[in-house]
């Protein structure tokens, strides 16, 4: 029996199945995603990383588990891999923390 | 690290590992067999094309025990092919127009007979490719020469080098591989293999340092270009990306780590048609330490001698035989027909 959780590492691959329901629009995603992933301006490599770090701001598991193997297979070692994790850290620490110029603001117009 | 054969092992059972490889099963039920596959690809009895390579195993030693080894090779081996055996080998190469030799091992450069059977090799004139795991030209003083003596008899020289990083390559080759390697790759270069105009061949094989595939051949190999170049001043011609197949030591790591049925679903699910009608068992003909002939080294190592209506051993070579066999094809062929297919050479689709 499947475990009773939100998150069940068996259904990453059927993500495909998305497109049962609305056949039309679950095609046009694929084909973009396909598209988006392909070597260009950016290596492969660089978008796997890229991808690993946006699933790590976006906390999605599967995403996680799907960019770690990505990396790896794309030819990242583990200190890219971290320091990409760290890029989205820094974004997400850096957005929470710059937010606190308006509090900062917002305490000194408050404040005699 | 002891062989798999010195730790009597259950895998260092071949007929282990084929138990284990045809009881693989996703969601409950087994895999498709191998040969099903082949079938709808319309391939099956797989058959030779025109024989381009003799590759030869001249023996199990090696200087080093990496974790992935298909050959289960390692110093405690002594298995290693005899000078007689390996003229047998010249008898049957001066019989073809084979154009390549690919001698591998083990180290092949143990072998008390691997320069003498380059230099007849050479003598015939055929192309010699050497598997060499870069750490043995470094090894001891007696093999400090071999990228002179490579380059005297134009040896195409293909050695493995699964990363950039320190790290995963010793992950996977021992530790302090990279660096011995790195320093064995300047030697070559410094002789002239890898460099542009040398007319020298130095190609770096590639294979994932764990339980997934290997990407793109082409951006590896940009990617591996520019790191060796920067960080180490190291240059190559061709990186090779090869999948690790799911036998020997790299079953054991798979069945060890959990990942044995997830990655053969991996290469099962990514079974690709054009691949699997590039395979290199078609153009191979492989011959053991001991002088038995074989599909490919993976059979080799599984035992899996040719089909048997063959000649089963190079003293009776007959090309035209050999030429109407079926390839001997088992469940770790999947290792060559995922993705962008696997070979000795590389990508194959």
């Amino acid at each position: 029996m499947e475990k009773s959780t939100y998150y069940n590492p068996a259904d990453l691959a059927k993500f495909g199945n998305v497109s049962d329901w609305q056949p039309e629009m679950g095609r046009k995603f694929f084909d973009y995603y396909g598209e988006v992933f392909k070597e260009g301006a950016l290596s492969e490599r660089e978008k796997a990383l890229i991808a690993l770090a946006v699933a790590h701001a976006v906390q999605c598991p599967y995403c996680i588990d799907a960019y770690t193997a990505d990396s790896l297979q794309k030819g990242a070692d583990e200190a890219q891999m971290m320091e990409a994790v760290h890029v989205a850290v820094a974004i997400k620490g850096g957005a929470a923390l710059v937010h606190s110029v308006q509090m900062m603001n917002k305490a000194k117009e408050l404040s005699m | 690290m002891k062989s798999l054969h010195a730790q009597h092992h259950a895998l260092a059972d071949t007929s282990y590992q084929l138990t284990v490889l045809s009881e693989a099963e996703a969601a409950g039920a087994r895999l498709p067999a191998f040969a099903h596959k082949l079938r709808e690809s319309g391939l099956l009895p797989l058959r030779p094309t025109e024989l381009a390579v003799m590759q030869v195993n001249v023996g199990k030693m090696c200087n080093q025990t990496c974790r992935h080894c298909h050959v289960d090779a390692g110093p405690d081996r002594t298995e290693i092919m005899t000078r007689a055996t390996m003229q047998l080998c010249l008898n049957a190469l001066a019989q073809t127009t084979i154009p390549v030799v690919d001698l591998t091992g083990g180290a092949p450069e143990m072998n008390p007979d691997f320069r003498w059977f380059v230099e007849q090799i050479s003598a015939l004139g055929r192309q010699t490719i050497v598997r060499c795991n870069l750490t043995i030209i470094v090894a001891n003083p007696k093999y400090h020469d071999l990228p002179e003596f490579f380059a005297k008899h134009g040896v195409r020289v293909v050695s493995s080098l699964p990363h950039f990083s320190a790290a995963r390559t010793d992950a996977q080759r021992g530790e302090g591989v990279f660096g011995r390697s790195i320093r064995a790759l300047r030697m070559l270069n410094a002789v002239g293999y890898g460099v542009e105009g040398s007319g020298l061949l130095l190609d770096l094989v590639y294979n994932p340092s764990g339980a997934f595939l290997p990407g793109s051949q082409v951006g590896l190999e940009r990617e591996f270009k520019q790191r060796l170049l920067r960080e180490h001043e190291v240059v190559f011609n061709n990186l090779l990306a090869i999948t690790n197949l799911p036998i020997s030591r790299f079953m054991d790591y798979l069945l060890e780590s959990g990942n044995y049925e997830s990655y053969m679903q991996k290469l099962v699910a990514a079974y690709n048609p054009v691949a699997a009608a590039n395979v290199m068992c078609r153009s191979t003909l492989s011959i053991g330490w001991d002088g038995q002939l074989y599909d490919c080294d993976f059979n080799q190592q599984l035992d899996l001698n040719v089909a048997q209506n063959a000649p089963q051993h190079i003293r009776s070579f007959d090309a035209a035989a050999l030429q109407d066999r079926a390839i001997v094809i088992n469940q770790h062929c999947y290792g060559c027909t995922a993705g962008a297919g696997s070979s000795c050479g590389g990508a194959t689709a």
